[in-house]
């Protein structure tokens, strides 16, 4: 079943016709989220006009974290599945997980310095989002160190399913430890506690990072798929068939295992 | 009115944090997608290549 909806050449059409309106509503929503968040957004009674930096801080660090839990799940179906499609999914995701945690902890320094009077402390939260960090360049790294591109991709995967383990410390550290991080004010049980005035340029800078990541994940696999293609091109001498029923010669030769399914 | 615009420029006294902040957003960000959208084009045109070679269509 995943095969079906997830093969390559299926991907190849879909992600064609979104890949336009992905980028051009996330340039949009993005744009009216940073006047909504520099320029209407009132200041905070105790931060002053640093809480201007939250807008970007905290969608920053949800992106870091969904895109971990992504970066992961494709892993695991594509070590369960070997499916080619779920692997280039979480090698492409992988790149944008660490420039979105690298924002986090980059913005987080700039408006520590001011309110805390430290660049940086080693607090629990921040301590785990730096190891979240680490995660994202440890996975990179394995992924790419391979010739064969699956072969890294594997090695990779696991190293991913091993890290999720420092999600749900990332998430809780400001609730299991007595952190210098705020606790959550959003996303917490009985509702968030924030006023709706920066309530709405939160979710307006949240969404546009979302597509954000959308439109870039989209195109690192496209891009991944035609370097594939490209690759199995050349390695095989021959000539592939033309697009899209070429994108099939890429699932791997060896049998499927269907247990049971 | 330049007044006005070179205090809201200085954000309360936080203008180099707060402007650092979406400085760097801008940059790593803008920087990932003009990187994307290279590594897109070229594997476009590499792809392009070989096919031409090998004599097949688009």
């Amino acid at each position: 079943m995943i095969s079906r909806f997830a093969n390559p050449a299926r991907f190849m059409r879909i992600s064609a016709a979104a890949l336009p309106w992905c980028s051009w509503s996330a340039l949009a929503v993005l744009s009216a989220g940073l006047y909504v968040a520099l320029v209407v957004a009132p200041p905070d009674y105790q931060q002053g006009e640093t809480v201007r930096i939250m807008y970007v801080h905290v969608p920053a660090a949800w992106m870091a974290l969904g895109i971990y839990m992504f970066v992961a799940l494709a892993s695991g179906v594509a070590l369960v599945w070997r499916h080619p499609l779920a692997e280039i999914a979480a090698g492409a995701a992988a790149p944008i997980g660490a420039a979105f945690t690298f924002v986090c902890l980059a913005t987080g320094s700039l408006w520590g310095r001011p309110m805390w009077g430290a660049w940086w402390v080693w607090d629990a939260r921040l301590t785990s989002v730096l190891i979240l960090f680490f995660l994202y360049l440890g996975y990179i790294a394995l992924v790419n160190a391979f010739d064969e591109p699956s072969r890294g991709a594997r090695a990779g995967s696991v190293l991913a399913l091993v890290g999720v383990v420092n999600l749900p410390i990332v998430k809780f550290s400001v609730d299991w430890w007595n952190t210098l991080h705020q606790p959550a004010s959003v996303v917490r049980l009985g509702g968030p506690r924030i006023d709706i005035a920066m309530l709405v340029p939160l979710l307006m800078m949240s969404t546009g990072f979302l597509l954000l990541f959308l439109a870039l994940a989209m195109l690192h696999m496209r891009a991944a798929l035609n370097e594939r293609k490209a690759l199995a091109m050349r390695l095989n001498r021959v000539p592939a068939p033309a697009s899209p029923a070429g994108f099939e010669r890429l699932a791997p030769a060896r049998p499927a295992v269907r247990g049971g399914a | 009115m330049t007044g006005e615009v070179s205090r809201y420029l200085a954000m309360g006294g936080y203008a180099a944090f707060i402007w650092g902040a979406y400085g760097v957003a801008l940059i790593v960000l803008g920087g990932l997608a003009w990187q994307s959208w290279r590594r897109y084009r070229a594997s476009i045109s590499a792809l392009d290549r070989l096919q031409r070679e090998f004599g097949t269509g688009r």
